[in-house]
């Protein structure tokens, strides 16, 4: 099911499907390695509800939820078991 | 090659090791500068090895070479300007797909280039396992597994620096796909028509010679901003622009993406391929150490308390280990004033050295132990990785403002002194989210207005409510902060804030060397601004105080009160005292307040010699009887309210930040232009807040 990564559950992993937005937001997303073919997991949010914390690649990457809907991702498998 | 000299260059992600690599190698023989024009530190280092010379600069730790931050900028045209003879690239080898992304755009610059896997050991214990040989292979340079922190691989690095074998292999170069590939011919074709069939003379060459013909193809499809203006500025690339803009409207309306995105997909297709063959990762699920504390530290509702707790901590540290030093020296810079003061004549030299630079320079000087711990506890946060996390916490509240995460932390420094607080606004990456934070954090209420606030509540205010007014007067510096900075970021300097897509670093304990190191060129750069902007402040800040030292007739004052009145301080206090009568100062409050750009605290001393008061200096350690007779002097001489007196305080808050800071935000921005904004906007805003806070006050009825 494609979504948007703002919208992606805590614990769900996803495939990145597209990278939308322009300029130094997107450049930087590339930079590191949010890109096409990438699987994430959204491992967080912030206690303040914004921004989010994915991992991507066994590394662990902020971003806002504004630029979290840049991106759409599908979503693979199901929920996996996130120790807290 | 020069003989037996190299100068190669240090590129990496933030958080590869670089500098520690950089450390290693170093040692201190390092020389940290600013780039002409930015405000990116440059550092350099010699190194001997083998009869050889090195000479290391050290990039700013990037993500990319792309034209949209100053530091990947400078990064970029080191590496296009700079007679290089190498470039070593500091990967983290647990992270190697990602990192090698920008190994990608430093091999399109076609110079020779070493690969140093860094973190080995951390990768192959988290199951990263690195074929090092067939991986040098595939990307066609060297490739060597190094543990900096141990010096682990540092000496086969070294040998193959000076071995000088290391050549650019354009046979392994990042290949496209075979659209991009044709684009990229024709653009070629452009820069360099001798390409072409058959075709003219040199003299048709574009004069682009110091950028590979391929790399500047490429940057011009991906449409970069820098490249393209440089290029519009030559003549006759008006064809090749627009063949330029004419690929880029093909394969966005053909190929379904823009070639921005293309030709970064190109670089992680490649990287995949090599990786895949290269390297084997033994998926471990256990998880990691970093994981486990982030699930405490940013927990849902324990990572905003733990944050305050940390960042409490480093202020009782601080200031329980600083204090007592500071005070030892300041009874050290005293002693060598009164010294200095015994072992010349009495005269101009005497007072100039022993009241005008010990005790301005002095004064100032004396809070470099809390200015260093602050430092030390700055760096530890930063290589530890807590920077970052803080970041994440506190970006919600800081993005409202228009700044980003990042500035929380520089802004709460401010509650300590402003200096290491500007400084470390060098963690943030955007120059407008940097520059704002610079300009608001002065209205942090720091350490130094404290006894201000403490004589005059003490003075005025009952002890019941004395709490309610020293938080009153710090919450509204916050709210102040926050506002400007809010109005800053939507008029002074608007734009696009910083993306906060940012990489959360795994845990590490920092380094003791790194640490220092870090800590001490901080500290360096503000001790030499000690001798030189704040001695100018404190030379002219002395003679407005003791010149003319004699009336009309040539005749001594009879007491340092009288004299004082008649300095040029005091008449340009008595000039000021038609603006400062609406919000209810004297003269006399506009002199102390001159003398409190030197340092705040001397406020309250100045006002102490104007009352003619016996002893001010008791009067600054808060001794019960002083500050008595500090109220009833005030109280009969100057007709103080606790009304004025609140007024005085929230003018102290906000008016001009001390010398001192605005050497440092001259260092910090390379000109004059933001200090003097931040002199014009804190003394105007000061005088707004305070008319308002005294009119109102009296239409209130509290005047009395």
């Amino acid at each position: 099911m494609q979504k948007l990564l703002s919208d992606l559950e805590l614990g769900h992993d996803a495939r990145i499907i597209k990278v939308n937005g322009s300029g130094a937001v997107r450049r930087r997303m590339i930079d590191m390695g949010i890109v096409p073919g990438m699987e994430i997991r959204m491992v967080r949010y912030a206690p303040l509800g914004d921004p989010i914390e994915i991992k991507l690649k066994g590394c662990h990457l902020s971003l806002r939820k504004e630029e979290a809907e840049t991106v759409l991702v599908e979503e693979i498998g199901g929920a996996v078991n996130e120790a807290k | 090659m020069k003989p037996n000299k190299l100068n190669i260059a240090l590129a990496g992600n933030p958080n590869s090791g670089k500098t520690t690599l950089f450390n290693a190698l170093t040692g201190a023989r390092q020389h940290v500068g600013n780039y002409p024009g930015v405000t990116v530190e440059k550092k350099e280092g010699r190194l001997r090895y083998k009869d050889f010379d090195i000479n290391i600069i050290d990039l700013p730790g990037t993500y990319g070479l792309t034209a949209y931050s100053p530091d990947e900028l400078v990064a970029r045209n080191v590496l296009i300007e700079e007679d290089l003879d190498l470039v070593v690239n500091v990967v983290d080898a647990s992270n190697l797909e990602r990192n090698l992304y920008l190994t990608m755009q430093l091999k399109e610059l076609e110079i020779p280039m070493i690969l140093v896997a860094n973190m080995a050991d951390y990768a192959e214990a988290n199951g990263v396992y690195i074929d090092y040989e067939l991986l040098a292979k595939l990307l066609g340079f060297p490739v060597i597994r190094v543990v900096a922190t141990k010096g682990e691989g540092i000496e086969e690095l070294l040998d193959t620096v000076i071995k000088g074998e290391v050549k650019v292999n354009l046979q392994k170069a990042v290949r496209y796909s075979m659209e991009i590939e044709e684009a990229i011919i024709r653009i070629e074709k452009h820069l360099n028509p001798s390409l072409e069939d058959g075709a003219a003379t040199d003299e048709r060459t574009l004069p682009f010679a110091q950028y590979p013909s391929r790399w500047l193809a490429i940057k011009l499809l991906e449409y970069d901003k820098e490249a393209w203006k440089k290029v519009e500025a030559t003549p006759y690339t008006y064809e090749l622009l627009k063949q330029a803009e004419t690929e880029q409207t093909y394969f966005k309306n053909n190929l379904g993406d823009d070639l921005e995105n293309l030709i970064a997909e190109g670089r992680y297709a490649y990287i995949r391929g090599a990786t895949q063959e290269a390297v084997k990762v033994t998926e471990t699920n256990k998880i990691s150490t970093t994981e486990k504390i982030d699930n405490i530290l940013l927990h849902r509702f324990f990572g905003l308390p733990i944050f305050l707790f940390i960042m409490w901590s480093l202020f009782q540290l601080t200031f329980a280990l600083g204090n007592p030093m500071v005070e030892w020296l300041e009874d050290i810079v005293a002693e060598s004033s009164v010294a200095v003061g015994n072992a010349l004549p009495p005269g101009l030299l005497n007072s100039l050295l022993a009241d005008g630079i010990i005790g301005g320079v002095g004064g100032v000087l004396v809070f470099l132990p809390v200015i260093l711990l602050l430092f030390l506890g700055i760096a530890i946060l930063e290589a530890s990785g807590y920077m970052s996390r803080a970041a994440f916490l506190m970006d919600k509240i800081m993005h409202k403002v228009g700044l980003h995460g990042k500035s929380f932390v520089p802004m709460l420094i401010g509650f300590g002194c402003s200096i290491p607080a500007i400084m470390a606004t060098r963690t943030l990456e955007n120059p407008k989210d940097r520059l704002v934070t610079m300009l608001v954090t002065p209205l942090m209420s720091c350490g130094a207005k404290l006894p201000v606030y403490t004589l005059l509540i003490a003075a005025f205010f009952p002890n019941e409510i004395a709490g309610n007014i020293l938080f009153s007067i710090y919450l509204i510096g916050i709210i102040l902060a926050l506002v400007m900075a809010k109005l800053f970021r939507t008029w002074l300097v608007p734009g696009e804030s910083e993306p906060f897509v940012m990489e959360l670093p795994v845990y590490r304990t920092p380094k003791v060397k790194s640490v220092l190191i870090q800590m001490w060129e901080r500290a360096f750069l503000y001790l030499r601004k000690a001798g030189t902007i704040i001695l100018a402040f404190s030379i002219v800040i002395w003679a407005l105080f003791t010149f003319p030292m004699v009336d009309v007739n040539g005749m001594e004052y009879a007491n340092p009160s009288e004299q004082m009145e008649n300095s040029y301080a005091g008449r340009l206090g008595k000039t000021i005292e038609p603006v400062l009568a609406p919000i209810g100062f004297d003269w006399k409050t506009g002199v102390a307040l001159v003398a409190g750009f030197a340092a705040k605290e001397i406020v309250v001393s100045t006002m102490g010699t104007l009352y003619s008061m016996s002893d001010t200096d008791s009067l600054l350690e808060g001794e019960e009887k002083q500050v008595k007779s500090f109220a009833q002097m005030t109280r009969e001489q100057s007709g103080f309210t606790p009304l004025t007196a609140y007024v005085l305080m929230l003018f102290t808050l906000i008016y001009v930040p001390c010398m001192a800071t605005i050497a440092v935000i001259k260092n910090e921005t390379n000109s004059w232009r933001w200090p003097a904004f931040t002199i014009g906007y804190t003394v105007t805003l000061a005088w707004i807040i305070s008319f308002v806070a005294y009119r109102g006050g009296l239409l209130l009825g509290l005047g009395i």
